[in-house]
């Protein structure tokens, strides 16, 4: 999913000695700020507020950038097309599916942010079951709920020109990537596991040491090697790192007696739908 | 105005609220013919992939209802399920889950009152707009809220889906210095959130009094957080495990979505104003006393005036913030140990929006059988939908452009979580 976006966005926003494509689609001269749209698709909300959550950074941000379209902040809505638009959440009706091409057409760049946008979240759950039965278990009158079979990733609809993951993201790696659009840069957002953070905080190998189950070695940095640094082993909210070897670690959670069930659940939680967690969660089941 | 016989007003996207909703009246001739304020947030199914799942996901899935209080889903699925296995968690470990929740009631209430819901009294379209005129009051808020932030940052590891809540207690507890850290700008926060009150204080407020009929925890010796019975200002004194006796959630057939009401009574309130009305007393005393100097008597029934009891929440939660660090000392251990059996556990605590119920049914490997999930928004709906109908009768000649603003203000009283509600209500995606 990185891979295949890290390209464009390195060829948009990147520093390259000649102008860069993407560039003459960004406002020119001081006059006109960029402006910004936030969408929201299935989610808990949680990314966005990672925004409002930014508060050293939020007058700053507002100063640079001109929100025109952030319904979780304001009223005021200023019609697109929108420079930066952030987009959360997943795919799961068919009206969604229409929004986003929508906003896509709006947008001349386009970030999703979280798990959900980025690989369809806890709710792509349902890609695993029979959403009939799900709609019934939940629903006592399951005719009135219009909802697709499966909770998609933005990238599974649209082009999308950057992922930032988590679940949820770290607020600086997104006034990172908002400040890397301003300036025209590649966004630092490394891909290597979370074992990296966790060394470079010193920590102790938990599943070494402790034997707890972890499951840093196979998820994507990002978060700072939280849990593993709280004494628990890493769940996986970044989704995969750039080329897990999930099965490794699976032959290492056997050692430590993890039954294969508690295996596959844990592939399939907030990322479930990331295809390295899926194929190796429907191999393992 | 619209048309001299029919004016519909219909919001499709409301802002400053956390998740998508919808409100539209209709008035024929000078009466009022629809009032719905609807949802139309795709549907999550939580209860539904929960079965088959690990007692111990619980907190970490539920969290993901709400990015705003993941807190409060976690804090009630942990009470679910250690009462499901006859566990009880005292001491430090209880003293760390209030830190914790008072970290997110400072936080999810200074975002409401100041970012959310101030913008619609002084008559800015955001907060950012508000920083134009009022930096200092915008700075100030961002600053109080930064500080429940930190403490969900220290305790929890992170502020938006903390990591470190566990059934039976914490992967990890602070040490004393880290809580320490937090001290210096709590005693800032204190003096800051009572300025906060007295801000809100010299609000205008619209004239409006309805006679909610409150429901909140209740614990004898605390305001309320995690544990209590469930009371209301009509009577009701239950149980946590009588909820479904007492409690019912309705099909209202124009709107396709679950009104719950209090059965064979009505719709009620849960909140800030709620929890006010029946615990005043056990407020913190620098709420209390902070609450008696801008006026708030016994109850508060202008629902607009939520803004001012919701700030006085802040003061309590920064007080107790800084009782608990004052008396903390780590625990030996982070957690009691939980030894699984098959059962049914309740669990009902305070989430910043009101009172949010947990049901879990676990067989012997301590797996979820049967989960039900009862937010506050979805709870609210009803009473939303009142107060609407309130608000619109005494304002029916005002124009369109302002009686729209002074409904959606009177949706956002209640800080409405449509995210949280929507996994759990009857919902049709229609956006017709």
């Amino acid at each position: 999913m990185w891979q295949s976006v890290a390209g464009p966005m390195t060829s948009r926003l990147g520093a390259n000695p000649r102008p860069h494509p993407g560039a003459s689609r960004l406002p020119r001269g001081s006059m006109a700020k960029p402006k910004l749209g936030v969408f929201k698709f299935a989610s808990c909300d949680g990314c966005q507020l990672s925004l409002l959550d930014a508060e050293d950074d939020l007058l700053a941000v507002a100063g640079a950038i001109d929100i025109a379209n952030f319904p979780e902040a304001s009223r005021e809505v200023v019609a697109g097309p929108y420079d930066l638009s952030l987009v959360e959440g997943s795919i799961t009706t068919a009206h969604d599916a229409e929004r986003i091409r929508d906003v896509r057409d709006q947008s001349k760049f386009l970030v999703t942010i979280g798990a959900c946008a980025t690989a369809g979240g806890i709710q792509a759950l349902r890609n695993f079951a029979d959403v009939e039965e799900f709609t019934a278990i939940v629903y006592a009158h399951p005719e009135y709920i219009s909802s697709l079979a499966t909770s998609t990733a933005i990238a599974d609809h649209v082009p999308v020109d950057f992922e930032l993951r988590g679940c949820p993201i770290n607020k600086h790696q997104l006034i990172e990537v908002v400040d890397a659009f301003l300036h025209r840069r590649t966004p630092a957002v490394p891909t290597y596991s979370v074992c990296v953070e966790c060394k470079r905080r010193g920590n102790p190998c938990i599943m070494v040491a402790d034997g707890i189950p972890c499951m840093g070695p196979i998820t994507q940095a990002g978060c700072g090697a939280i849990c593993p640094s709280y004494n628990r082993g890493c769940y996986g909210c970044f989704g995969p790192m750039e080329s897990p070897n999930i099965d490794a670690l699976a032959a290492w959670w056997e050692l430590l007696g993890v039954g294969r069930r508690d295996l596959v659940d844990a592939l399939r939680t907030f990322n479930a739908n990331a295809p390295a967690f899926r194929e190796a969660s429907e191999r393992y089941v | 105005m619209s048309d001299e016989r029919t004016r519909t007003i219909a919001v499709d996207y409301l802002a400053r609220v956390e998740g998508e909703g919808a409100m539209k009246v209709v008035v024929r001739d000078g009466t009022i013919q629809d009032v719905g304020f609807r949802i139309f947030e795709p549907p999550r199914y939580f209860e539904a992939f929960l079965r088959g799942r690990k007692f111990s996901d619980a907190p970490d899935i539920t969290a993901r209802i709400c990015g705003i209080c993941p807190v409060a889903y976690q804090m009630s699925s942990v009470h679910a399920m250690e009462r499901a296995f006859g566990v009880t968690v005292e001491g430090q470990l209880r003293a760390l889950r209030r830190l914790l929740y008072c970290g997110e009631w400072i936080e999810s209430h200074v975002l409401h009152v100041f970012m959310l819901h101030a913008p619609d009294f002084l008559g800015y379209e955001s907060a950012i707009h508000m920083a134009k005129d009022h930096r200092d009051l915008v700075e100030l808020a961002l600053r109080l809220k930064k500080i429940g932030n930190e403490i969900m940052i220290v305790l929890g590891g992170r502020e938006i889906h903390p990591i470190n809540v566990k059934v039976g207690g914490f992967y990890r507890v602070p040490e004393r210095r880290e809580l320490d850290g937090l001290v210096e700008e709590l005693q800032w926060a204190l003096d800051a959130s009572r300025d906060a009150v007295r801000v809100t204080a010299g609000l205008d407020f619209p004239d409006l009094e309805i006679p909610f009929e409150f429901v909140s925890v209740h614990h004898p010796d605390e305001y309320p957080f995690n544990e209590g019975r469930i009371v209301s200002s009509g009577g009701l004194d239950i149980d946590a495990s009588e909820w479904n006796d007492h409690f019912v959630e309705e099909h209202v057939a124009r709107s396709n979505a679950l009104h719950s009401r209090i059965r064979e009574r009505g719709n009620y309130h849960v909140g800030p104003l709620a929890r006010f009305a029946l615990n005043r007393e056990l407020l913190h005393p620098e709420a209390m006393a902070i609450a008696a100097e801008v006026g708030l008597g016994d109850s508060v029934n202008n629902p607009f005036k939520s803004i001012m009891v919701r700030s006085v929440e802040v003061v309590h939660a920064v007080a107790e913030a800084l009782d608990i660090i004052g008396r903390y000392e780590r625990p030996a251990e982070p957690a009691v140990p939980v030894d699984t059996r098959a059962g049914v556990g309740h669990g009902a605590t305070e989430a910043p929006r009101g009172l949010l119920y947990h049901r879990y049914e676990l067989d012997d490997e301590g797996r979820i059988a049967d989960a039900q999930i009862v937010p506050p928004t979805a709870q609210n709906q009803l009473t939303i939908e009142q107060d609407l109908r309130a608000v619109l009768e005494r304002n029916i000649e005002m124009e369109d452009a302002d009686l729209q603003w002074r409904l959606e203000q009177t949706i956002r009283n209640y800080d409405p979580c449509i995210s949280c509600a929507t996994h759990f209500l009857k919902l049709e995606v229609d956006r017709e």
